[in-house]
């Protein structure tokens, strides 16, 4: 197929509101895997206890024709309340959270520490020789602020995947 | 609420007589099923009533297949009991054979007790796990509070939107214990709510499209079927309202009536030529109940080129997943049909006469290849001939017919030969391919119609892959008619081994083949051998007039190809014809080799 011809990939953010029943993830994360859609990153939490809805927020990858598929496969799932592609539904806010272990004495430490203050990073545990940085913010600036503390003497990170909302007062209603 | 309760709570009963309870108010009187330990219970109560008679088969493929044709031929959902482990796993081909062709089919699985799950117990499987892309939807019972409510949401899962296969997954104890039993819920489900009305500005779009067309065609497909008898009645009143050619499906046979002139035949890999030319030529294409599978589409980047699509599904995520449309439909193919009929008599435009006369000269032109033609000569007979022939005096002795067939050439030769007047009679492996559907399914379709003649248009290898079935056959006193059309080879491997593999017929030879006469006699059936054409017509007749089952074992051309063929990562203007037709191509890509 010639290069003019081939289909262009963009990232897409979606959120499933779902039952909070045994067994959706594996549904949800089989549908991905059998039918060879990429998932970069998946985060889930019960949202509502009330009414037993969890929400899943998916950053998928692949062409307009196969987001519109990845999200109208989700959509029948039985218990799948609501899917929506928030990269495309209007602005949106997307976070992510990281912890971040870094280990070092002296100077590193310092410049740990100065680091993490411009970038809002919040300190949660502390030795003599190591911080634990707390973090959210849009997944690039997680990145930015890990490579930055390789060579200061990164030892651990843990990291969720993003989490998306709208923007405005719409809501997301199953 | 409280009411509800109350009845409930007077209505206490174990967990095997809820399942029974809940089967029978969701209309089920038949179910296919083996035994085991973990189903106990189960079989232990159906041994106390008598209002759901169960069918015992021989394998639990056989089981599931067996209410695929019971489904199929009825339009009710099939119902399976199988027990744990090895029940389950053995039923899983069942239910992706149920998936890929949208059959709404009920699995009722054992289990190991609750406590038990997860510690590689006797005949545990992760049967849920298993089954989860095998199904449209699968349930584990770990609270028996839910099992009532379980087994009627099953059921409307099953037979709501695109139909689908569901399992119910039931631990020993949950069987054995007691609870209460509630009636189906009147409220609608909390997520599953599919569409099935049509939105009126697509029928309209949709109806602008086909009355401004000059080269028509409806392609309708299994979605018809499913959608009941009222749509194909619908198919027809919209297909002669507009005077567009209609072509059906492997699954859509029988939705438009094979003998009204209108009808191109069969499209696809082993369609007619003139329904390929037709789809690869229109302007416009109405596909309903049908979803592009490639079988249909030939290669995609090829397809159609110079049509207006329009789609109309009743399962959103089939809508542009292999072919964009221009206009796509969300709803019941019924629902569809009865919208588009009414917007077309509403809507003034006038058809383009000239235009639509000037396109069936094309398409008479394309019919006059005679694609389907073959030479009946001397005495060995040409499967095609024995299938054509069977039809021929199924339709003279005025029988109400229902076939199934078994998968590979013999498959396409029934679709090709046999024709169908109405929906729901024929029963075939359409998306999944599973040789050895063919006799259980025709099994479960006997069950439905005791009276009617239920014939399994069979391959000899494919036979084998389900043969234990006979005993069922036997069991029962059903007159199913095995017409086995026996060329010594996997047929249709060995002509991909001809076309594309240099002739090498690797493994594709029936070697070591049974005397299927007295295999047949050894499970208390009729057994009959076929070699020489002048004999026939005698033997089907005698096959149809037996009144108990038949093995009819016709010895028929060894070497002969399934033509039309599209061959894989072509067009459906390059087919490859029988030989001496012309207008047809030769050979296979390179690309095409890779596909299947």
């Amino acid at each position: 197929m010639p290069d003019s011809l081939e289909p262009t990939l963009r990232n897409a953010t979606i959120a499933v509101l779902v039952e909070n029943e045994a067994g959706i993830l594996a549904r949800v994360v089989g549908l991905f895997s059998g039918r060879g859609y990429n998932i970069e990153s998946l985060t889930v939490a019960p949202v509502d206890a009330d009414r037993r809805l969890s929400r899943i927020t998916i950053v998928t990858r692949g062409t307009d024709m196969v987001i519109e598929q990845i999200k109208a496969q989700l959509d029948r799932l039985v218990p799948v309340h609501k899917v929506s592609d928030l990269t495309l539904e209007g602005p949106h806010i997307a976070r992510e959270l990281a912890l971040i272990k870094v280990v070092g004495k002296g100077e590193a430490r310092m410049e740990a520490l100065r680091l993490a203050d411009a970038f809002r990073a919040r300190v949660v545990d502390a030795t003599i020789e190591s911080f634990v940085f707390e973090m959210t913010g849009a997944g690039e600036k997680l990145d930015a602020f890990i490579a930055l503390m390789r060579p200061i003497g990164l030892a651990e990170v843990s990291r969720t995947g993003v989490v998306a909302i709208a923007r405005g007062p719409g809501g997301f209603e199953a | 609420m409280s009411a509800t309760l109350q009845t409930a709570e007077t209505r206490t009963m174990t967990g095997a007589e809820i399942v029974l309870q809940a089967l029978k108010d969701n209309g089920v009187e038949v179910i296919f099923g083996y035994p085991g330990g973990a189903v106990l219970p189960l079989y232990d109560a159906l041994f106390q009533q008598n209002a759901i008679r169960h069918i015992l088969v021989r394998h639990e493929q056989a089981a599931v297949h067996a209410a695929e044709g019971y489904a199929r031929s009825t339009g009710k959902v099939g119902v399976v009991l199988v027990t744990s482990g090895p029940g389950a796993t053995n039923a899983v081909t069942g239910l992706v054979d149920a998936l890929m062709d949208s059959i709404p089919v009920i699995c009722l699985t054992g289990q190991v007790p609750t406590h038990l799950i997860g510690n590689d117990a006797f005949q545990e499987a992760d049967t849920t796990g298993i089954t989860r892309p095998a199904t449209k939807h699968n349930y584990l019972v770990k609270d028996i509070r839910k099992l009532a409510s379980t087994v009627h949401e099953a059921f409307y899962v099953s037979k709501s939107g695109r139909p689908g296969p569901v399992v119910i997954d039931l631990p020993k104890d949950i069987l054995i214990g007691k609870g209460p039993y509630s009636e189906a819920p009147q409220a609608p489900h909390r997520s599953y709510r599919p569409q099935t009305e049509p939105d009126m500005a697509s029928i309209r779009a949709a109806v602008r499209l086909l009355k401004g067309a000059k080269r028509p065609i409806v392609y309708a497909g299994g979605g018809v079927i499913n959608a009941g008898p009222e749509a194909s009645r619908l198919l027809g009143d919209f297909v002669r309202m507009a005077n567009m050619p209609c072509t059906n499906t492997l699954m859509g046979l029988g939705a438009f009536p094979s003998e009204d002139p209108q009808f191109l035949g069969m499209l696809g890999m082993h369609g007619t030529y003139e329904a390929n030319l037709a789809m690869h030529g229109c302007d416009v294409m109405l596909n309903i109940g049908a979803r592009f599978d490639d079988r249909v589409t030939g290669r995609l980047n090829a397809f159609s080129p110079n049509s207006k699509k329009i789609h109309a599904d009743i399962d959103p995520s089939s809508i542009n997943k292999n072919v964009k449309v221009d206009v796509a439909i969300v709803g019941d193919a019924g629902a569809v049909l009865k919208a588009l009929i009414e917007c077309w008599q509403a809507e003034e435009q006038p058809q383009d006469q000239a235009a639509i006369a000037e396109w069936w000269r094309a398409i008479d032109g394309w019919r006059g290849t005679g694609c389907l033609q073959y030479r009946q000569e001397g005495s060995i007979i040409k499967p095609q001939h024995a299938v054509k022939r069977l039809y021929e005096i199924t339709r003279e002795m005025g029988h109400e017919t229902f076939i199934t067939t078994e998968v590979g050439q013999h498959q396409m030769w029934a679709a090709q030969y046999f024709g169908f007047q109405k929906p729901n009679r024929w029963m075939t492996s359409g998306g999944l391919g599973t040789m050895g559907y063919g006799l259980p399914a025709a099994m479960g379709v006997q069950i439905a119609h005791p009276d009617a003649l239920v014939i399994d248009i069979a391959g000899e290898a494919s036979i084998l892959m389900n043969i234990q079935e006979m005993g069922t056959l036997a069991q029962y006193r059903l007159p199913v008619k095995v017409f086995i059309l026996n060329n010594e080879y996997m047929g249709m491997v060995r002509q991909w081994q001809e076309l594309l593999h240099g002739s090498r017929y690797s493994e594709s030879y029936s070697e070591a083949l049974p005397d299927f006469v007295r295999l047949a006699e050894a499970f208390h059936a009729r057994g009959m051998r076929v070699t020489e054409a002048s004999q026939l017509d005698d033997a089907i007749r005698e096959m149809i007039a037996h009144p108990g089952p038949v093995i009819a074992d016709i010895a028929v051309a060894k070497d002969e190809n399934c033509f039309p063929m599209i061959p894989s990562g072509a067009a459906h203007n390059e087919m490859i014809l029988a030989p001496g037709q012309e207008g047809g191509v030769t050979g296979v890509t390179d690309e095409g080799k890779v596909l299947v």
